[in-house]
């Protein structure tokens, strides 16, 4: 039996990598977005420059589940390395589109699925006269049978063909026509062949499509940042490729200089050390990394946690340990990051879950960094930092200032009627007065230094003045959790018994598992986490509730950890749904945990999985 | 601050240009050691910032860790300052020079800070050529964790635990040479007549200026069996030229006698008039400047003074391009494009 299904299912492409396949399967994906339906792209990429298998799986949802399903309805398989694989991945009823100018070897022998052959380099060789444009078109011509298979309106595809090629529309020419000879030959040699279609929808309507990183760097912009130190490491490059590309155009001055200075370190210490210097003396300043950046960042972290420096840091987590698996996905950086540094340190995170978030949150750390005095963590991840992700239109409000925090000027300095001390708490808040080099000629000046001081920030060795100034940065802890967004809390089981705790790029697939155990009658209430550290809803939520899962994508169950930790939640109380293959997390996935979980619970003298892989 | 130095200024007190006395640019009490060459050297930047009429608010002071990143808290008392982490100081400085290009950046370090843990961040903000001076207290030891060899040990040197050092030295100067850096110079705490002038041609250079200075550790390091002892120092030591630093707008009166003299104008107009004993050093040629370093390694002698300029460098904003106006006082008019370009934006990813 075929699979069928209008505007529901999902395709996966299996390409050699720096083959061109990338913009041939945006170019599709970016269609059905065009066509108004809900549409989820990831690519699935090699930590390589060319000839490795790389892999773009598109879900398309009328529902507008954005996570991923698990598993694969349609699979367009051009790359000899992986065809046995991509054969035996495919769902029965499945469709399998390769390239049939070599036969399919005597082994492919199922027969639960609908094989699609198209001669893709014979068209190619026949129909293109440059040699050099035939690989790229190959992938096109590939898009056009898709759009006949699928039944899509060509019309949505022709037309971002003519959009992309706006400035070079030479070079659509080519393009189109791959795309046409593609569509003709599948409509001559396949009629009602595939029961899965993209029909348009109204289900999309200012909706965008863009990567976090992007979003993030423009966050970046907005939020006036001016300095950034960075060191080019995947999954995070592009948010500074997206700094450059923002700055360059909107951040000029009448002479055509640059309102913003941008250095490429020789290593993260460096690339830390750079914002922080600049954070220090008053400007706006980032970083983006990811793990292993991070890790070298800690020394820095901790100064900037003692010395109270503000500062904004971008991670973009990708799979650890060490260089792990630098092009796949995860969130294992949350205890690295919430404890940054040796001695007693705690770190603010943030986690947005789509790109809207990452601009959002990004502009608004660097408030948050400057009104706490402190390093602010945003905790993106390879999943939603380099792949297109649906959200709704980014808005920037006009009327909105910088909170600069608390720094003194050269009038209100002497307007001071007692001394001044940069470690001094006058507000009760924890959060000091601090003031900028070159302020005043002869006040407001200070030492600032990562060595224990008192509050005159004088070098002291004083276990009185140690101890107040330690017990102070907890002060500011607390005042922090009132400043941090607060998490999205919806109480569906009044009853008391079940809640999910989840957060960044795992939020999409909870929320679509959650509702399909409540098609079951299996109510759970939600929380989704949004920054450290947690306000007292987060233990109120917990404490209400008889079971919490916490559904996170790492090994250890960090998040767990940090909630038993932070909150002092009994363990017992808490359930691990966990995945750790370095795809992002499906519904499939967190549906299978929760359905075992939950009979364990039910099941008398059983115990629930609390922490590490099964 | 100070506990035991009198506030009381006296009124004669002799006033720089902008009205400062040579006490508005001094520090805390130093708690090094007594007769630490690092003092020396507080004082000759004290002396050359009171000369050159630099206002004390107008200096960020930066360190790492060791002893010499101690001294930034015993001069300038009114700066800024930053005693960031060890080998780390060349990464702070560089964000806080982007940060607010119209500050004097004045980075202390020592050989340990910048020959070992720090090599990395000192060769990159030297080909960045970030605009600061960066003063290097060289007294080829570990002193604040008891008298280490450090990376600038010469091969063979011993220091008082008796042990001649076994490894090649870095010659920071050479490698500051060699990275691009358009302002290099070697000093000697000992030598205040030399070092002051040093300073100030260092402050008034316009991009990265190294300045090394050979600071005697008087605890475990000025042995007779040291090259970075006092003694060995004072016998070795040999310069490239005296020279004479005349600040732009000051009258030059002095007559140099021809072919011993080489004149190099600095990027604010100021003049350095070098008087050579050896005609065949051209501190303007890179290859020249090494060479002489080189020549008189092999000669056993320490070669000081300053060895090699560069006017025509473009610093880390010229390179950039940044805005003349500090970044730091950008206001967000100038900062934020607001929310109709970011609906242009938005429309490219529909």
């Amino acid at each position: 039996m075929k699979l069928k299904g209008v505007n529901d299912f999902v395709i996966r492409f299996a390409n050699v990598n720096g083959s061109g396949s990338a913009s041939a399967n945006t170019l599709f994906a970016k269609a059905v977005f065009r066509l108004g339906v809900p549409v989820s792209p990831k690519n699935i990429f090699p930590s390589n420059i060319q000839g490795l298998p790389t892999w773009y799986e598109v879900r398309v949802n009328e529902k507008g589940y954005l996570g991923r399903r698990g598993g694969y309805d349609f699979i367009v398989a051009v790359n000899g390395q992986t065809l046995q694989k991509d054969y035996e991945d495919l769902a029965p009823g499945g469709y399998f589109l390769y390239d049939s100018t070599r036969p399919l070897a005597d082994d492919f022998k199922r027969e639960d699925i609908t094989l699609i052959g198209i001669p893709l380099t014979q068209i190619c060789n026949r129909e293109i006269e440059n040699p050099k444009l035939r690989q790229l078109l190959k992938n096109i011509i590939y898009v056009g049978a898709l759009a006949h298979l699928l039944d899509m309106e060509l019309l949505v595809l022709t037309d971002s063909i003519e959009r992309q090629f706006k400035k070079k529309p030479k070079l659509a020419v080519p393009n189109i026509q791959a795309l046409e000879l593609g569509f003709e030959y599948a409509a001559d040699h396949f009629h009602d062949t595939c029961r899965l279609s993209v029909k348009r929808s109204k289900k999309l309507t200012d909706h965008i499509l863009m990567d976090g990183n992007t979003a993030t760097g423009l966050g970046a912009v907005y939020g006036g940042a001016t300095v950034a130190g960075w060191y080019p490491i995947t999954p995070s490059t592009s948010v500074i490729e997206a700094f450059d590309k923002f700055t360059s155009q909107y951040r000029l001055d009448e002479s055509g200089k640059k309102n913003a200075a941008i250095i490429q370190a020789e290593d993260e210490l460096t690339a830390l050390g750079i914002a922080l210097g600049a954070s220090w003396n008053g400007a706006r300043a980032f970083t983006a990394t990811s793990g292993p950046g991070i890790s070298l960042m800690n020394e820095f972290l901790g100064l900037a946690y003692f010395a109270e420096i503000p500062v904004v840091l971008i991670n973009v987590q990708r799979t650890g340990p060490s260089t792990g698996m630098p092009t796949r996905t995860q969130q294992s950086d949350i205890l690295l990051c919430a404890y940054a540094s040796h001695g007693d340190t705690k770190q603010v995170l943030l986690f947005p879950c789509d790109p809207k978030e990452c601009f959002e949150m990004t502009a608004d750390s660097f408030d948050l960094a400057e009104r706490l005095q402190t390093p602010v963590i945003i905790m993106s991840d390879l999943d939603l930092g380099m792949n297109d992700n649906i959200c709704l239109p980014l808005k920037w409000d006009d009327s909105r200032t910088y909170d600069r925090g608390k720094v003194l000027d050269k009038d209100q300095l002497e307007s001071l009627t007692e001394k001044w001390g940069r470690y001094l708490d006058k507000d009760g808040d924890g959060i000091c007065y601090r003031t900028y080099p070159g302020t005043h000629p002869k006040l407001g000046s200070y030492f600032t230094r990562g060595s224990s001081h008192d509050e005159y920030a004088a070098y002291t060795e004083d276990s009185d003045a140690y101890n107040r100034c330690m017990v102070r940065l907890n002060r500011k802890w607390q005042t922090a959790k009132n400043l941090v967004p607060k998490p999205h809390i919806t109480i569906s089981d009044t009853t008391g018994t079940y809640g999910a705790v989840f957060f960044g790029t795992s939020t999409h697939a909870s929320y679509e598992a959650l509702e399909q155990l409540g098609l079951r009658d299996i109510i759970i209430s939600t929380l989704r986490l949004r920054g450290v550290p947690f306000q007292d809803e987060v233990t109120d939520f917990i404490d209400r509730h008889e079971h919490i899962f916490v559904i996170e994508q790492n090994r250890d169950c960090q998040m767990r950890t940090l909630l038993i930790n932070e909150c002092g939640i009994c363990p017992e109380k808490l359930v691990s749904i966990t995945n750790i293959d370095g795809m992002p997390i499906t519904a499939t996935h967190i549906l299978h945990s929760m359905e075992q979980e939950l009979k364990s619970l039910l099941t008398p003298g059983a115990k629930p999985h609390k922490g590490g892989a099964r | 601050m100070n506990s035991r130095r009198p506030t009381f200024r006296h009124p004669d007190l002799p006033k720089n240009d902008l009205g400062y006395t040579r006490r508005d640019y001094e520090g805390a009490d130093s708690t090094l050691c007594a007769g630490c060459g690092h003092d020396s050297i507080s004082n000759a930047i004290i002396q050359a910032c009171y000369e050159l009429s630099i206002a004390p608010h107008k200096v960020a002071k930066m360190s790492g860790i060791g002893c010499s990143s101690k001294t930034p808290a015993y001069f300038l008392g009114k700066s800024h300052g930053f005693n960031s982490v060890h080998g780390r100081m060349p990464s702070i400085a560089t964000g806080a020079n982007m940060a607010n290009r119209d500050l004097l950046y004045l980075g202390v370090s020592g050989d340990g800070d910048t020959a070992s843990i720090g090599m990395g961040q000192f060769v990159h903000i030297a080909r960045r050529n970030i605009n600061m001076t960066y003063i290097v207290m060289n007294n080829g030891c570990y002193g604040l964790t008891k008298g280490q060899d450090s990376a600038t040990a010469d091969k063979g040197s011993a220091s008082r635990k008796g042990r001649p050092n076994l490894f090649e030295s870095i010659d920071l100067c050479e490698l500051a040479v060699q990275l691009g850096s358009g302002f290099v110079a070697r000093g000697f705490s000992g030598d205040k007549e030399q070092l002051v002038p040093l300073l100030k041609a260092a402050m008034t250079h316009k991009g990265f200026a190294m300045v090394d200075v050979i600071s005697p550790c008087v605890t475990f390091n000025n042995t007779a069996t040291s090259t970075k002892s006092y003694q060995w120092v004072r016998d070795h030591m040999e310069a490239t030229a005296t020279f004479d630093f005349i600040p732009p707008r000051q009258e030059i009166t002095t007559q140099y006698e021809k072919g011993t003299t080489q004149s190099v104008t600095l990027h604010d107009g100021g003049v350095i008039h070098l008087h050579k004993s050896d005609d065949s050093i051209d501190i303007t040629s890179r290859r020249s400047a090494i060479d002489a370093l080189e020549l008189h390694r092999e000669k056993g002698q320490l070669l000081t003074g300053i060895l090699h300029i560069n006017e025509d460098l473009k610093d880390t904003h010229d390179i950039l391009q940044t805005t003349e106006t500090p970044l730091n006082s950008l206001t967000k008019k100038q900062l934020c494009p607001g929310d109709h370009i970011l609906q242009q934006i938005v429309e490219n990813y529909r």
